[in-house]
Parts: C-alpha cells; sequence; structure tokens
C-alpha cells in the first residue's frame, strides 16, 4: 500500500452476539494489539443499527485507554487522513444476522455441485440446501426447497466448459419457478451467480436475467481436472456487500468507515464475512510457513472447520467447511443427540442419569449465556466439545476431498497404493499446525484442558504443533491481511497465537507390540540431553516454554509411524509451549478401555500427566 | 458500580402489547387504521402461488425440444385441467399420435426449448392472517399486514412448542409446586388454556391432547419426554411448526421446577379471561421466547402495583433472581453483595459474581451470566 504509513489500526468483528473491536498499533517498528473492547451486537430491535454496537466496542477501548478513536460528533470511527488523530485504518467483518446464508446448485451432486459447496463455504457462506440434478427429488420439490429455506443469494454451476447445456438451463428453470424472495428488503431482487458451462451462459440469462440479480462469472469446474473457485467466491464477497449486506439495519453507514486515505483519497475496504476472514488468515499463514494447517472455531451455534492440505499434485488446496447444528449452546442439543450419550458420557469420569444429564443440556440451551460453576459441569461441558469438534472434523473430511471424476494414469506400482480420486484431504499426519477457537477452547480455564480437547477430538498424528487464538481475533486479522499483511501476521504470531505445544503421537497397529511404541532422544534448550520411552497406553509432557526449541530424534517401533514412515526414524525440532513437550502413546487408532473401572482410571491418569483438572478430579469417580 | 444488566423474561400484569402481524408475501390488507378487531379477524390475505410440476414434455412426445413449440396447445397463462392435453405429435398419417396431458389443475406458465419441459403451476394458496390478540389496529403495513395493539397481562415463557392458540385460562392445581396430572383434566378443559405448576409428564399432555386442551402452561418438563412426544429429537432450539394438536409453554425450564409464584399468581388472577397463547421459541438470531397475552377490558395507565420489571434490567443490592445453572438451579433469593472484582469458581474460571442469600437463608456466590432477574 502505498502513500502514508499506518501506524494504528482499529478492527471490529460484529458477531451475532457480540461486536469485538480491537486497536493493534506499530510500536518500536513491530505491530502490536494494544486493546480489546467488546459490546452486544445491535442487529436486532430495539437498536436495528449495527453501528451502535460498534461504537460501544470502540467506546470502551476509548475509556481503557483514554484516547480518542471516534469522530468529534462520536457517531462513526476517525480515519485519519494525516495521522493527526483517531486510527489511520479501519477494518470489519461481520457474521450479524445469521451471516451470509445461501444455496448452491449444480448438475452432479458429488462433482459440480459440490465444487460449488466448496466456493460458498471458502466465501464463509453457510449453505442451506444443495441443489443437484441428480439428488433424488423432484422438480418440485426442489422449489419448495429453494422457497423454504429463503437464501440470501443462489450460486448456480454446472457442467464442464462444452459440455452439455440441458441439465444446467433446467435448474434455472427451477429457480426461476422458485421465484425465492430475500430475508432483508423486500424490494430488492435476489441475487444468483451462474459459474457453470460457458455453452449455456445466454440460455441461462435468458431463464433469470428478468427476474434475479444475475451475475456471469467464469465457470468453476470448467474441465473435470481442476476447479477454479476465485472468481466465484469473489463475486460472492462483492455480492454480499452490494446487496445482503447493504440491506442489513445500519450496514450502509458501516460501509462508509471502513478503509483508509491513500495519499488524500478515500480507498474504502469492504466488510468480509466472518468465517471468510478466518479461512483467508489460514490461508495466509499456511503459504508463509509453507505448512498444513488446520483451524477449528467453536461456536454457540455452528463449529466451522478451515484446512490448506497439500493435493495429490502437490498444490495447497485450502477447504472451509461450516457445521451449521453443531455447537456449544444453541446447538448443543443437536451435538448431544448426534454424537449419542455413551460418546458424550465416555469422556466424564463420573455416572450420571440420562435424564438429569439431558434436562441439563436442554437448559443450557434455552439459556445460552450461562456458564459451568462446578468441576462436574466444566467436564461435561468439555465432554460436549469434545463430541462437537469430533463431528464436525469428520464432516470437514467428508467435504475436503480430490476432485471426483477424474481419471489418473496409473502405474503398476501404483496399483498396491492407490488413492481413489474423491479421497479426502485431511491427513491428521502430515498436518502441522492445529489451532483452536472459539468460548470453549479459548477460555478454557487451564490451557492443557485446551490441548487435551484438540487431541481427544482430532487424534493429530506424528508431530503437530497446537495452538489456540488467545481472544478471538482471527477474523479481525483476516480482514486485515487483505489490506496491511505484515500487520496481520506480526499481531498473529505475537499476540493472537498462544502455543500449547506440540503433541507427538505414534500411529499404528499397537497389537503386537512389544516394549515402547517409540524411543526419544531429546536435546534440551540448555544442551541437556533427554530421553524416554513412550509406552502404549500413556501420556507424558515434558515440559518446554514458549518459543523454546528442542532437538528431537524419535525412534518408533516397527509398526508404528510419527510422521518419516512406518518403523522410520523421525528427526527434527520440537517447539515448546504453555502445556509443553506431549507425548501421546495412546495409540492411532484410539480406543478408551471398555470396562468403565478401567476408562476412569485411565481419564484420571491422563489427566494428572497433563495436569489439566484439579486435584479433585481423580476422587470424583466415587461421587 | 453495584449493578449489573441481566436478562430475564417479562412477565407483566397490565401492560401495551403491540403485535406485528405479517404476510409472507405481498397481498392485501382487510382492515383500516384504527379499526377493533378480535383476536380470530382476518386482518390480511394472499395467495401463495401454487406449487410447480415440471412435465418432460419432448420425451412424452418424443421428439428432440426445439421440435415441440410448433405440437403446443396451450400458451403461456393458459388454464389447465388435469389429464387435459398440453402437446400433441402429429403422428404418422393421422395415427400412432403421442399427447402430452397434465397431471395436474393449474395454469400452464412455460416451456423451454432447451430442456424440453414445460412448466405447470397449480392452482394458488390462499393464506390469512388473524389479529392473534384483540385489540386496535394502529398500523397499516402497506400490503403486507398490520400492527394490533392490545392492553392486557403478558408472561413469556421459557421454552415452548407449537404455534398460535387462544382460549379462556383455567387453573387446574392449587399451587405453582403441584405438578399438572391426568387427574386435573375432565371435558371441562376442552379448549382452554390450562395452567398447571411445577411438571407435567408425557402421558398428561397426551391426555390434554384427548381432551382437545388448547394450550398447557407449566413449570418444567422432561427432555426424555420432549422427544417422545415430539417422536424426534429436537436439534437446535428453534420451534413453532410442530403440529400435535395442543401447545406448550415452559415458564422455567427442563426438569421438575416450580413456576413462579409470581407468574402463577398472576395467571390465576386472570382466570376465566380470553388468552391468546404462542409456542415459538428462537433462540438464536433474534430471540423468540412463548407467551401467553390475556387483553383486559379497557385501556387504562397501569397501577404502580402492576408494572413490568424491565426485560433486561440493572440488577442491583435485594433484587431478586433466580439461579439459572447448577448447582441452585432454580433457587430464588436476593442479590446481597456485587462485588466488582473477578473470582474464581470451583471450576476455577474467572469470572464476575454476585453473592446472593437464598429464601431459606442459605448464602451463596454464583457467577452473574447464571441468575436472572425475577419479578415478585
Amino acid at each position: 500500500m502505498a502513500g502514508m504509513e499506518i501506524k494504528r489500526i482499529l478492527a471490529t468483528d460484529c458477531g451475532s452476539t457480540t461486536t469485538k473491536a480491537i486497536l493493534i498499533e506499530k510500536v518500536d517498528g513491530e505491530y502490536r494489539l494494544i486493546r480489546r473492547g467488546e459490546a452486544p451486537t445491535t442487529v436486532e430491535a430495539p437498536a436495528e443499527d449495527v453501528t451502535k454496537g460498534v461504537l460501544n466496542a470502540v467506546g470502551e477501548i476509548e475509556d481503557l485507554e483514554n484516547r480518542y478513536l471516534l469522530g468529534e460528533d462520536r457517531d462513526s470511527v476517525h480515519v485519519s487522513s494525516d495521522g493527526s488523530g483517531g486510527v489511520d485504518l479501519y477494518v470489519s467483518t461481520s457474521s450479524a444476522g445469521g451471516g451470509l446464508q445461501m444455496t448452491v446448485a449444480g448438475v452432479v451432486k458429488t462433482m459440480t455441485a459440490e465444487s460449488a459447496q466448496r466456493a460458498a463455504l471458502g466465501a464463509g457462506a453457510i449453505v442451506m440446501d444443495v441443489v443437484a440434478s441428480n439428488d433424488g427429488r423432484l422438480p418440485h420439490e426442489k422449489v419448495a426447497s429453494i422457497r423454504k429455506f429463503r437464501p440470501d443469494m443462489i450460486l448456480l454451476s454446472g457442467g464442464v466448459d462444452g459440455g452439455t447445456t440441458e441439465h444446467v438451463v433446467e435448474l434455472a428453470e427451477v429457480i426461476k419457478a422458485a421465484d425465492p424472495k430475500p430475508r432483508f428488503g423486500v424490494g430488492y431482487k435476489l441475487p444468483v451467480i451462474y459459474a457453470g458451462n460457458v455453452d449455456a451462459r445466454d440460455a441461462v440469462r435468458d431463464e433469470l436475467a428478468e427476474n434475479m440479480e444475475l451475475k456471469v462469472v467464469e465457470n468453476l469446474r470448467p474441465v473435470l481436472e481442476s476447479e477454479n473457485l476465485g472468481p466465484a467466491r469473489d463475486t460472492i464477497h462483492e455480492l454480499f456487500m452490494e446487496h445482503v449486506m447493504a440491506q442489513a439495519p445500519g450496514y450502509p453507514k458501516l460501509m462508509s468507515w471502513t478503509g483508509h486515505y491513500d495519499e488524500g483519497d478515500w480507498s474504502q475496504v469492504p466488510i468480509m464475512p466472518t468465517p471468510g476472514a478466518v479461512g483467508k488468515l489460514i490461508e495466509t499463514v499456511a503459504h508463509k510457513e509453507s505448512i498444513e494447517v488446520m483451524g477449528v472455531d467453536i461456536g454457540g451455534a455452528t463449529t466451522d472447520v478451515f484446512s490448506v492440505f497439500e493435493n495429490l499434485s502437490g498444490n495447497k488446496v485450502f477447504n472451509r467447511t461450516v457445521s451449521a447444528n453443531l455447537g456449544m449452546s444453541y446447538s448443543v442439543s443437536n451435538v448431544f443427540a448426534s454424537a449419542g450419550i455413551e460418546n458424550v458420557m465416555r469422556w466424564v469420569p463420573f455416572d450420571m442419569e440420562e435424564s438429569d444429564l439431558r434436562n441439563r443440556i436442554r437448559n443450557k440451551m434455552i439459556r445460552p449465556t450461562t456458564i459451568p460453576q462446578t468441576l462436574r459441569e466444566l467436564i461435561i461441558e468439555q465432554a460436549i466439545a469434545r463430541e462437537a469438534l469430533r463431528l464436525a472434523l469428520r464432516q470437514h473430511g467428508d467435504l475436503a476431498r480430490g476432485l471426483k471424476g477424474v481419471a489418473q494414469e496409473r502405474t503398476i506400482s501404483d496399483a498396491f497404493e492407490q488413492t481413489q480420486t474423491g479421497a479426502t484431504l485431511v491427513d491428521m499426519m502430515s498436518l502441522n499446525l492445529l489451532i483452536g477457537s472459539g468460548g470453549t477452547l479459548s477460555h478454557a480455564p487451564r490451557r492443557a484442558q485446551a490441548a487435551q480437547m484438540l487431541i481427544d477430538a482430532f487424534l493429530p498424528e506424528g508431530v503437530t504443533m497446537l495452538a489456540v487464538d488467545s481472544i478471538f481475533m482471527m477474523p479481525q486479522l483476516g480482514v486485515l491481511s487483505e489490506v496491511q499483511e505484515d500487520a496481520a501476521t506480526e499481531v498473529f504470531d505475537k499476540d493472537c497465537l498462544i502455543r500449547l505445544g506440540t503433541c507427538i503421537a505414534p500411529a499404528g497397529s499397537a497389537k503386537k507390540l512389544k516394549g515402547p511404541m517409540a524411543r526419544v532422544e531429546l536435546e534440551m534448550p540448555d544442551g541437556q540431553g533427554e530421553r524416554l520411552e513412550i509406552d502404549y497406553g500413556e501420556i507424558r509432557v515434558v515440559p518446554l516454554e514458549v518459543g523454546k526449541k528442542a532437538r528431537a530424534t524419535i525412534s518408533p517401533a516397527k509398526s508404528m509411524d510419527v510422521g518419516a514412515g512406518q518403523g522410520d526414524t523421525w528427526t527434527g525440532t520440537l517447539e515448546g509451549g504453555v502445556v509443553g513437550l506431549i507425548f501421546d502413546g495412546r495409540g492411532r487408532p484410539f480406543h478408551l478401555p471398555e470396562d468403565d473401572g478401567e476408562r476412569v482410571a485411565k481419564l484420571q491418569e491422563w489427566a494428572e500427566s497433563l495436569q489439566s483438572y484439579p486435584e479433585k478430579y481423580v476422587t470424583m469417580g466415587g461421587e | 458500580m453495584a449493578f449489573a444488566y441481566t436478562p430475564g423474561l417479562r412477565v407483566a400484569k397490565a401492560t401495551v402489547v403491540r403485535k406485528e402481524r405479517r404476510l409472507p408475501l405481498k397481498g392485501e390488507v382487510s382492515v383500516s387504521m384504527g379499526d377493533r378487531v378480535s383476536a380470530d379477524t382476518v386482518v390480511a390475505k394472499t395467495d401463495l402461488p401454487g406449487n410447480v410440476r415440471m412435465l418432460n414434455v419432448s420425451k412424452i412426445i418424443g421428439l428432440p425440444p426445439g421440435d415441440i413449440p410448433e405440437l403446443l396447445l396451450k400458451e403461456p397463462g393458459d388454464r389447465i385441467e388435469e389429464r387435459e392435453p398440453i402437446a400433441r405429435s402429429k403422428g404418422f398419417l393421422g395415427l400412432f399420435k403421442n399427447t402430452a396431458r397434465s397431471p395436474i389443475e393449474g395454469v400452464f406458465e412455460d416451456y423451454n426449448e432447451i430442456t424440453g419441459q414445460s412448466v405447470l403451476r397449480e392452482p394458488p394458496i390462499p393464506v390469512d392472517v388473524d389479529a392473534y390478540v384483540s385489540g386496535k389496529v394502529v398500523e397499516i403495513l402497506e400490503d403486507e399486514g398490520v400492527v394490533v395493539k392490545t392492553f392486557g397481562t403478558f408472561v413469556q415463557g421459557i421454552f415452548g412448542i407449537g404455534g398460535e392458540t387462544r382460549g379462556e385460562l383455567k387453573l387446574v392445581v392449587d399451587g405453582p409446586e403441584e405438578e399438572l396430572t391426568a387427574d386435573h383434566l375432565d371435558e371441562t378443559c376442552r379448549g382452554k388454556v390450562v395452567v398447571g405448576g411445577c411438571f407435567v409428564s408425557q402421558d398428561t399432555l397426551h391426555r390434554a391432547v384427548e381432551l382437545g386442551v388448547s394450550a398447557v402452561v407449566v413449570g418444567g418438563f422432561d427432555d426424555k419426554d420432549l422427544k417422545d412426544f415430539l417422536g424426534y429429537e429436537l436439534g437446535v432450539a428453534i420451534t413453532g411448526h410442530e403440529e400435535k394438536g395442543i401447545i406448550l409453554m415452559l415458564t422455567e425450564g427442563f426438569g421438575r421446577m416450580n413456576m413462579a409464584r409470581a407468574t402463577f399468581d398472576l395467571l390465576a388472577e386472570r382466570e376465566g379471561l380470553l388468552a391468546s397463547v404462542n409456542g415459538a421459541t428462537q433462540i438464536r438470531a433474534g430471540v423468540m421466547r412463548p407467551e401467553v397475552v390475556v387483553p383486559l377490558e379497557e385501556e387504562r395507565a397501569p397501577a404502580p402495583s402492576e408494572r413490568e420489571r424491565p426485560e433486561s434490567g440493572a440488577m442491583d443490592v435485594s433484587s431478586r433472581i433466580r439461579v439459572i445453572r447448577a448447582p441452585y438451579f432454580g433457587r430464588l433469593g436476593k442479590v446481597v453483595s456485587l462485588p466488582p472484582e473477578l473470582q474464581e469458581l470451583e471450576s476455577e474460571s474467572k469470572v464476575r459474581v454476585l453473592k446472593v442469600e437464598f429464601d431459606d437463608g442459605e448464602k451463596a456466590t454464583v457467577p452473574r451470566a447464571n441468575v436472572e432477574l425475577i419479578e415478585e
């Protein structure tokens, strides 16, 4: 960015319940987080103006910092053109009013429709429904479904360039017949993006141009072998701003505030959907560090999973999924219903009546802002969180896949190690960094609890760094990275990310194991050597502070793999964290003992190794 | 600063209630500004476009899509009867003709030369919106609906199922701590809004449905019973569309929970009056709670004793509160102090708390997030 140096940055995230503001400043040559403020979001009655919540959140920072960030009239953010006062740049994200809700359509469910779904999710949308020519529903059922969901926007794709046009025009017909009405604003046309076969553009225009706000972009699946999601994703962001946001209360005003001066001229920075911004940040980190990254944000209503993994061709592929009904308050009963009581209770070291547990969970749903006061309540809540995370990861694995329908050339040697087309890209062995975010993880009373929840739910394999977002500022940093990448990555690294430590988990069959799963030699930062063995079924923790590194040689048993291959020695550097180096010998695949007594004993043993709960935890089984 | 803001459910003896009554699509408003309406007065109506049926005419006729237009017997906008021919092939020497017939009664909307499909639309579905409460029309939302204003008792619940209904309020238990059982119900409860005490079981609820009870208002209900009663597990807290033949409103929550004394006494006082009940609950993006509205005869200023506590208000020392999470769930008491500094809980979370003295004299510390204000 040319022109004036940006020194003070204000970034807000207007969430569905809370608006969070952060102030970033360049101090001694580096960008740091200075202060955070928050206030209830004000999209709904009685305020019905999102900027009120923004002003309140920024006002909190003003009070705490004793300086002015708002204009003289106190009803806007003061972005200065000459660095004289207020801030130099203001950016914002938003998921208020239920976020961006979309319906996507494509010809073949597992091909173009799935690509369309990936494009919409990647842009930060909640996908309400996936309509496909072969989804088994009759046309009038598809019409009824489009009407029922009242999406904010529709993404229509279908057909490779030059392929058949009939099916995609048929889908356009269905959309036309449904004639869905937007959720906000009675008098405007519903945005529809067409990103399908170029040959069908005119026919699609004939069907939809009159009654919809139709935007035609490049085909998102021009050939079977590749996706081109960028243009569709960018257009979703653009239409989100122009149409959806512009209809929501107070947004036109907020949109006029976000931006900065560039050599005296005002330059606007668009508001991004919150999950789109988080995804942007995860992608930036993965590319910058050249690593595979996974991020998870567990909220009250939904759980988002983001990942960047390498595909078969060696390209880094970004994916995002949102599990719309897996969350810790509004959707908590759904987690319980989806996971089943046995799966939740397996993480709990005491017995409970099913009806008592059900009523407790339901009461949390109807009063979502309450917090666990007792240790028992905390343990139950964290047990549910493990299951929500586990289910969200499973859904992510289902969608983050290579492209289906792609012909692969194989040599005879591949015949023994075939990788199917459409196989999941999620590989817990090659994953380098796992980031947790959202109240349950960011605000767990002990950081070791967050580490344990992440490990239990995601079961990382080999060597994986674990981290949590300290105060959930990834959305703001994501949108900031669009305009001031250095500021976003510096603050992310120094103030946002709390490194919990490295998890080392041997994977492989433990059936014929004689002796330890792996032998480890560590060279600690002070030069001291340390040797340890990872025995099957145990967790061991070696303290190593944040920022400290240890050289390690890990020799797994014959049937085990820690990242270098089965039975092969791994050498490299392990990074410390607030918990330390976590050697997880519980096995991958992981099984809890079926016998209740043994299970409880194991849970207590692991909690003791990690120091994740107070002493009282070990006596709870008898309560 | 010895106060805090905390949410609470509205329980108002006499207040002004405004209800927006809106059509799902634009239509016609059938009342005028200032009109007095009763609960069942239709205030707006519209026709929802009928369902769409697609018919692959090209396939039925057996010719390419481009050859069909000249064989069509209907123009866009034409009315069609069930089994009426839409297109007919010329056949061979006048024989072997193929006919595409409409599977529905409705309108021929369109034919597409690329897909070979025609779009047929079923007759429109009429939709009426009633006033829901008796009162006065105070605002006309052009082509969309009205706002009805009424003066009366307003009680919000915490959770409900089913949509809107109405009926006379009938008290069948002696106190807020008594369970509503099948023995309390008989033929006199038909069409009534029945008020119970601390709990209702699934069996009793089924009995109420058999007897034609309009709605049941109680303190608590078991989640397991909810699952069995609905026939499925309710995933997220969005209700209102259940069609179980009855509306259920819980004032306190899940489990056996005494109805708040103030709520119970207020509903008892209004016994015999016509109440409008809505069970719809939505705890996400614009919270919606179930409610009982009892319009009163005439509009007047509420007496001081009738003034409601604010929906979300300033909690102060001596405020009456209810704890809404374990370990003191459901207990009532009085705020003794509001320490400003964060305190560590047993769970080791550091949060803002308050000290409460329960009605039996016991004292406790609870997180501020775990209480709600109550009116008594």
